[in-house]
């Protein structure tokens, strides 16, 4: 059987500060097939975003450090290789996207030259073939007046249109991975779904793994088949897309989508909220993280960390309440 | 009589690029006890108009009635007495609250300048901690101890401190996470509930709309577009550009996404620079014709019982 | 609970603490020093240039009236310190009035104070300093004047960006929108915010001030009844060939005392600024 395009085994994320050591990313595993889009969720702090960087190997360090665990990139794991062997996968094997377009882009380079250093860093291809292909990229991401907007620079470009760029440069050497971290929560909603569906369809032709972060419920129900939850730096629950929107078996789970109005739906008199927040990762609870604010929570989950178990073939869930039943 | 009452107000700003015209022309009512959503994109408007109804922007031209009295005209002594009748609360909770004032400073700012005592001051601070849920204790703290949520609490409690008749919400929520966004929606309710105020809610997030408000207005490029009861909007939407824009909103439930038609509305949306002629959406619109690059639609009643800005509905 | 942070971020800059512990022993040295040399520092006392280390009654020698070197240094750390501090003090004023006023109000009240600003960056400073020390004559507040005329502008610039970035923040439009007057959003809302890099700024003025009174002492345009650092170092030139320590010793002592400062500023910026927080 051939590899997965990616897998992560145990990844372990430390943030080495002046008030101490906090477990960012704690014992996360994962694993994306071709063509199949797996949807990181959580609130601001679950460690979603740094989970991202270490995959990519682009943790700011210090303060951050991977110290256990492995990604494998096509049955290789990239978490030993030196800097300057990540600079040729990067870009090349995966491919990432950022949220916030205008700040990914180079102000002072023109879109063409962006793209073909990209290319011509990565491939074989010479300055005049580069140029013909960043033409090509822009038309398959579905720039407007494609021809013209090769010489514009970034600021000459909306939101909307810059992330297009963005997601050119991504795509450019046909990457068999692809991180998109919160890639259209800086959008508007028309917007949004223009970015959404261009991803889609990329996707779907290329046949590449996604990774898809975001906080929205929304967007993880339009565009993933498989949802990983984080909460406080581990995996609380992993279910394909409609059996968690169905039956979410963490309580955690089923807060968020609780808290999420769904439009069309008849008009609930309050949204279920949950109460209190996210605790900050220095000062985690000794038992299960979200003990605190679970209405199901038990004289057990302060104490002792639930591990993630299997209750039905395909769902992972870390909750002794859920255990119960 | 309505509690606020716009009448053609239109809100301009010279730039070095030329004069965008921000607001161009909106009428719009809020009666006693209302929520009124007010949804768009970036760069429609609808920021902008809250703050001229705050008195924030200059208003170029057109009225600004609060419970009869038209403040746009109004300075001063005239003026500081209507803003008791109306508050805001800001987008950014990291940038709404002074970082070197406590927490009970910034609160007693609006009541301090109405010239209260300290001891009142002191005994409606309590009352408004408690009725934002936040501790007593918060008012000698600075806004770098609390979080997100919290400091939202705290932005609300300031806005309620001369219990104002309307309060102006530019997107409450939107910088904060699920969980908390709820909790926030869900004390605006309650407080509604409780004393009867009225919101002009701002956002972008239309099912946080849906969810908040009685009536919806919808703003394109500095005009309104749609303006009519919650359900007529999300049942029947009428204006072309609301359609589009119910149908980009992603929704939380996998079936009824896949099962959706999805029309993407294509392109974006044209500089406030130099707006289109004629109608501002006809350039992005699926159904524009000739009659729509030459004149200009006006908000009139139609079918649903809403009113809209479109010649073919 | 702010102060202590405050204290710690900024002891936690080894050079800054070594620095602030310095500027202490001086200001000390400056306040007791009517205490510590009961004598006026320019009677003459002993022999003349008389080296250091000569005569243990001279621990720093004298000079070539044979007045008592020590002496001195520690009468006129006082009249170079308050010199430093007060001239610092006048360019903030200026500065923090005019890019406050320029910041907020933008528009053509912003053109013409920048416009100033840069007219007063134009002119050579030592040049504009000594022409006015010598029209209106050199006393100390004369001096102290002037010294803060040219050293205002970067304090301006500032504080004016400060201000560019603060007054479009939520929080000043909440003030407005409650009704708060422009020069109380200014004074009790932005001001706080903006200071910290202009304290900064201060300190470094402060060090700046001492060097250009110590040039125009030197010059022999100083307030002849004050002993300045400068002074000494000026009074001293004739014998720089034979008895060089007369110049040296004061010029040490001002070069100390302007690294010190420098090493304060440092401090206060790591410490004040929030950015570098934690790292």
């Amino acid at each position: 059987m051939a590899a997965l395009p990616l897998e992560v085994r145990d990844l372990r994320t430390t943030l080495f500060t002046r008030r101490g050591e906090m477990k960012a990313v704690d014992g996360l595993s994962l694993s994306v097939g071709a063509g199949e889009t797996v949807a990181l969720v959580g609130e601001s702090g679950c460690g979603k975003s740094l989970s991202a960087l270490s995959i990519m190997r682009l943790l700011p360090d210090p303060p951050a450090r991977i110290v256990g665990g492995s990604v494998k990139l096509n049955g290789r794991d990239i978490v030993p290789l030196p800097e300057d062997g990540m600079l040729d996968i990067r870009g090349k094997e995966i491919g990432m996207i950022f949220q916030d377009p205008m700040s990914s882009l180079n102000p002072v380079a023109t879109v063409e030259k962006q793209i073909v250093e990209v290319l011509m860093t990565h491939t074989e291809l010479g300055r005049g073939q580069a140029r013909v292909r960043a033409h090509e990229l822009l038309e398959l991401v579905g720039m407007p007046d494609a021809a013209r907007r090769l010489d514009a620079y970034p600021h000459q470009l909306s939101g909307g249109m810059c992330q297009r760029v963005v997601i050119a440069m991504a795509i450019a050497c046909s990457p068999s991975v692809l991180i998109a971290d919160e890639p259209t929560t800086a959008l508007d909603v028309t917007v949004q779904a223009q970015v959404l569906s261009l991803l889609k369809k990329l996707q779907a032709d290329a046949g590449m793994a996604m990774i898809f972060i975001t906080h929205d419920l929304g967007v993880v129900a339009e565009t993933a088949d498989r949802v990983v939850v984080m909460y406080a730096g581990r995996k609380v629950e992993e279910a394909t897309v409609d059996d968690l929107f169905e039956a979410p078996l963490h309580p955690y789970t089923a807060g968020l989508i609780g808290a999420t109005p769904t439009p069309g739906a008849e008009r609930a008199a309050r949204l279920a909220d949950i109460p209190g927040m996210v605790p900050p990762l220095n000062a985690l609870p000794r038992g299960c993280a979200f003990a605190p604010r679970c209405p199901k929570v038990m004289e057990r989950c302060r104490s002792e960390r639930p591990a993630l178990t299997v209750p039905a073939p395909g769902r992972l869930v870390a909750c002794f309440a859920a255990e119960a039943g | 009589m309505s509690l606020l009452a716009l009448k053609d107000v239109r809100v301009h700003f010279n730039t070095a690029a030329g004069v965008v015209r921000a607001v161009s022309g909106v009428s719009l009512d809020l009666a006693v006890g209302e929520t009124l959503g007010l949804v768009g994109e970036s760069g429609c408007g609808k920021s902008t108009l809250g703050k001229a109804i705050m008195k924030l922007v200059p208003v170029a031209a057109g009225e600004i009635v609060v419970e009869g009295t038209n403040i746009a005209p109004l300075q001063g002594a005239a003026l500081s007495e209507m803003r008791r009748k109306v508050q805001m609360i800001f987008q950014d909770p990291y940038g709404s609250l002074n970082p070197r004032s406590t927490v009970g400073r910034s609160i007693s700012q609006p009541m301090v300048l109405a010239g209260w005592t300290q001891g009142a001051i002191d005994e409606r601070l309590e009352t408004l901690l408690g009725w934002v849920g936040l501790p007593s204790d918060a008012r000698q703290r600075y806004p770098h101890e609390f979080s997100g949520g919290q400091r939202q609490r705290i932005g609300i409690a300031r806005a309620l401190a001369l219990s104002p008749k309307l309060i102006i919400c530019d997107e409450p929520v939107s910088a904060l996470d699920v969980s908390v966004r709820a909790q926030v929606i869900n004390l605006l309710e309650d407080l509604k509930s409780q004393f009867g105020v009225s919101y002009l809610f701002i956002s972008h997030d239309l099912s946080v709309v849906e969810h908040i408000a009685d009536r919806v207005a919808v703003m394109y490029l500095g005009t309104l577009v749609e303006v009519g009861a919650r359900d007529q909007i999300w049942r029947n939407p009428q204006h072309p550009y609301t359609k589009a824009l119910l149908a980009a909103a992603p929704i939380a439930n996998p079936k009824l996404a896949r099962a959706r038609q999805r029309t993407v509305l294509q392109g974006e949306l044209p500089s406030p620079l130099n707006p289109p002629a004629g109608c501002p959406f006809h350039s992005r619109c699926p159904i524009a014709q000739d009659r729509c690059k030459e004149e200009r639609p006006v908000l009139r009643p139609v079918a649903s019982g809403a009113q809209a800005a479109c010649h073919f509905v | 609970m702010q102060r202590f942070e405050f204290l710690g971020r900024f002891s936690r800059n080894r050079g800054a603490l070594v620095g602030a512990c310095l500027i202490l022993v001086v200001a000390l040295l400056a306040v007791f020093a009517s205490l510590l040399f009961p004598t006026d520092p320019l009677r003459i006392v002993g022999m003349p240039e008389l080296w250091p280390g000569e005569d243990p009654d001279f621990p720093l020698g004298t000079d070539s009236l044979g007045r008592d070197i020590l002496a001195m240094i520690v009468h006129g750390a006082r009249a170079t310190l308050l010199i430093g501090l007060f001239a610092s003090a006048v360019a903030t004023l200026i500065g923090v009035s005019v890019g406050a006023t320029a910041g907020y109000f933008g528009g053509w009240v912003d053109e013409i104070a920048m416009r100033a600003a840069e007219l007063f960056q134009t002119i050579p400073n030592l040049i504009f300093v000594l022409t006015i020390v010598v029209i209106l004559g050199s006393t100390l507040t004369n001096i102290v004047i002037a010294i803060g005329i040219v050293s205002w502008t970067p304090i301006a610039r500032m504080t004016r960006a400060e201000f560019l970035s603060l007054r479009d923040r939520e929080f000043v439009q909440a003030c407005r929108s409650m009704g708060m007057g422009d020069f109380r959003i200014i004074l009790t809302e932005i001001l706080p915010n903006a200071l910290p890099p202009v304290i900064v700024l201060s300190s470094l003025v402060v060090a700046g001030a001492i060097l250009f009174e110590s040039a125009v002492s030197f010059l022999g345009l100083g307030d002849p009844n004050v002993a300045s650092w400068g002074r000494l170092v000026g009074d001293g030139r004739q014998l720089i060939r034979s008895s060089w320590y007369i110049c040296a010793i004061p010029g040490i002592a001002i070069m100390i005392t302007v690294l010190c400062l420098n090493l304060v500023g440092d401090g206060l910026n790591d410490a004040l600024n929030p950015k570098l927080r934690d790292r």
